[in-house]
C-alpha cells in the first residue's frame, strides 16, 4: 500500500454473497427452466455505478402505506399482525431511511391481481400492498393481515407456504433485495421449491420471522419479528490497489 | 469483511405488479423533458417467447457522470427532476420503458473511463434472484472499446449489451436465454 497522501480511499466495494442466495437454475421451480441465463455469469467489478443507487425518500409514501387494515372503508378479515424490525448490513450497521416495499395474499391466500384465479374470494378492505422507509436506526413496522398459503401449479398439489413478498433497496446498487418472509412452523416448507431453493438451511431459517409475543398489541394484533440483511462492504481498499488488477 | 449472512434473495413470484409498479416508475427523469430518450425493449426467455410478468429496474449517471450519492468520492451532485433510478413492469407482450437523459462517461479504475452505460436488474417469474446486465449506447463506438467492463466481454457476445437506435431513443431487448444470451453478470 502506498504512503502517497495523495492515495484516497476507493468507493466501497460490497461482499460477495452468491452462495446464499438460490441458484437461477432450479428444476424444482418448474419456470426457471427457461428464465435462467446458460452462459454462466461475468464478474461486475465494484465501480462508482455499482456502489451508489437510488436514495429513495418521503415522496415515495403516502398515508396509510404501512397499515394495510387502513386502506379501506372496512376491516379486512383475518389474523391482525404486527410485522416489523431492522435492516443491517452485512457488517451490521443498521440501513436507515431505506424503502422497504411489501405485497402479500390476503387471509385465505388470495392476491388482488387479474392472474390469480384460485377459488377463494377477494376481500374488499384488503389490497395486500404495503411500503415505509425505515427509521433512523433502520427499523420498520407494518400493520396487516396474516396472509394465507395458497396452491399453484408447479407440481401435484402444490402449495406455497403463507409468505410476505418485501422489495428493498439499501444504498447501493449491490445491495438490491427482493425476498420473502415466511412463519415460524409453517407445514407446507417442505414441498416448496422457493424454500428448498436456498442451499444452505441456515440460510433459509433467516427468512422465517419470529414470533414476538412481546411486541404483540393487546386485543389488537399479534406480532412478528423478522430482520433483514443486506450485503455488507469488503475491507477498504485503496487506489492504488485497485489500479494493480 | 462482512459479519453477518445476508437474507437470501426469493422471486418476484407471478403478483409483482400489485406491489412493486409506480405510477411515475418509467421516468427516471421528468415526464416531457426536451433531451429525454426512451429505452424501451422486450424480456425473451429461452423459447423465444416474451415474459409478461418481469420487472426492469435501471440506475444510471446523469449526463455529467455524477451521481447523487454520498459514496461517490467526487461528492454527490442532485440534478432536479433527474431521479436516474426508473422501473417499469413488463406488459402482456413482454415490453417495458424508461424514460430517462443519456448517461455521461464515469470513472472507472485506474484512471480509465467508463463508457456511458445504464446498470439494469431484471426480476421475473420463475427467477430465484435478479440478473443484471449493462447498457451501452451504440454511437459511442470509440468509448465502448476501451471500457474496462464491456472489454472484458468477448466480442461476439458485447453486442447484446449495446443498445439499438430507435425514433425516440434506444431498443434494448433482452434475452434471458438463448442463441443471443444477453451477457448478465454477477455483481
Ligand atoms: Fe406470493
Amino acid at each position: 500500500m502506498s504512503t502517497d497522501p495523495t492515495t484516497r480511499p476507493a468507493p466501497p466495494a460490497y461482499a460477495r454473497d452468491a452462495e446464499v442466495h438460490p441458484p437461477l437454475d432450479y428444476p424444482g421451480y418448474r419456470s426457471t427452466a427457461l428464465r435462467h441465463p446458460k452462459r454462466g455469469l461475468r464478474l461486475l467489478p465494484h465501480l462508482l455505478t455499482e456502489v451508489t443507487g437510488p436514495l429513495l425518500g418521503e415522496d415515495r409514501i403516502s398515508e396509510n402505506d404501512s397499515d394495510l387494515t387502513r386502506q379501506h372503508d372496512g376491516e379486512p378479515q383475518g389474523q391482525r399482525i404486527i410485522v416489523h424490525g431492522q435492516v443491517r448490513d452485512g457488517d451490521g450497521r443498521p440501513v436507515p431511511h431505506t424503502l422497504v416495499e411489501i405485497w402479500q395474499a390476503n387471509a385465505g391466500g388470495r392476491y388482488r391481481h387479474t392472474g390469480d384465479n384460485w377459488p377463494c374470494p377477494l376481500d374488499p378492505n384488503f389490497s395486500g400492498v404495503g411500503r415505509t422507509l425505515t427509521d433512523d436506526q433502520g427499523r420498520y413496522r407494518f400493520t396487516t393481515i396474516r396472509p394465507g398459503a395458497y396452491p399453484w401449479r408447479n407440481h401435484d398439489n402444490a402449495w406455497r407456504p403463507a409468505h410476505i413478498h418485501f422489495s428493498l433497496f439499501g444504498r447501493a446498487f449491490t445491495q438490491r433485495l427482493v425476498t420473502q418472509m415466511y412463519f415460524p412452523g409453517d407445514p407446507l416448507f417442505f414441498q416448496d421449491p422457493m424454500w428448498n431453493s436456498i442451499p444452505d438451511e441456515k440460510a433459509r431459517e433467516r427468512l422465517v420471522a419470529r414470533f414476538d409475543y412481546a411486541n404483540t398489541a393487546p386485543e389488537w394484533a399479534l406480532a412478528y419479528e423478522w430482520d433483514i440483511v443486506l450485503r455488507g462492504r469488503e475491507a477498504t481498499v485503496f487506489e492504488d490497489e485497485v489500479d494493480e488488477d | 469483511m462482512a459479519r453477518y449472512a445476508t437474507t437470501p434473495s426469493q422471486t418476484v413470484g407471478p403478483y409483482l405488479h400489485i406491489g412493486l409498479p409506480w405510477p411515475d416508475g418509467p421516468f427516471a427523469v421528468a415526464e416531457g423533458t426536451p433531451e429525454g430518450v426512451w429505452i424501451r425493449g422486450v424480456l425473451y426467455d429461452g423459447a423465444g417467447a416474451p415474459v409478461p410478468d418481469g420487472l426492469i429496474e435501471t440506475w444510471q449517471a446523469d449526463p455529467e457522470g455524477r451521481f447523487d450519492h454520498p459514496d461517490d468520492p467526487r461528492g454527490a451532485v442532485a440534478r432536479p427532476g433527474f431521479r436516474a433510478f426508473g422501473r417499469c413492469p413488463t406488459d402482456a407482450n413482454g415490453e417495458y420503458g424508461i424514460f430517462t437523459l443519456k448517461p455521461g462517461p464515469v470513472p472507472g479504475p485506474g484512471g480509465t473511463l467508463q463508457a456511458p452505460h445504464i446498470d439494469v436488474s431484471v426480476f421475473a417469474r420463475g427467477m430465484l434472484h435478479r440478473t443484471v446486465t449493462r447498457v451501452y449506447f451504440p454511437e459511442e463506438a470509440a468509448a465502448n472499446a476501451a471500457d474496462p467492463v464491456l472489454s472484458s466481454v468477448p466480442e461476439p457476445e458485447r453486442a447484446t449489451l449495446v443498445a439499438r437506435p430507435a425514433e425516440d431513443g434506444y431498443r434494448f431487448d433482452i434475452r434471458l436465454q438463448g442463441e443471443d444470451e444477453t451477457v448478465f453478470f454477477d455483481v
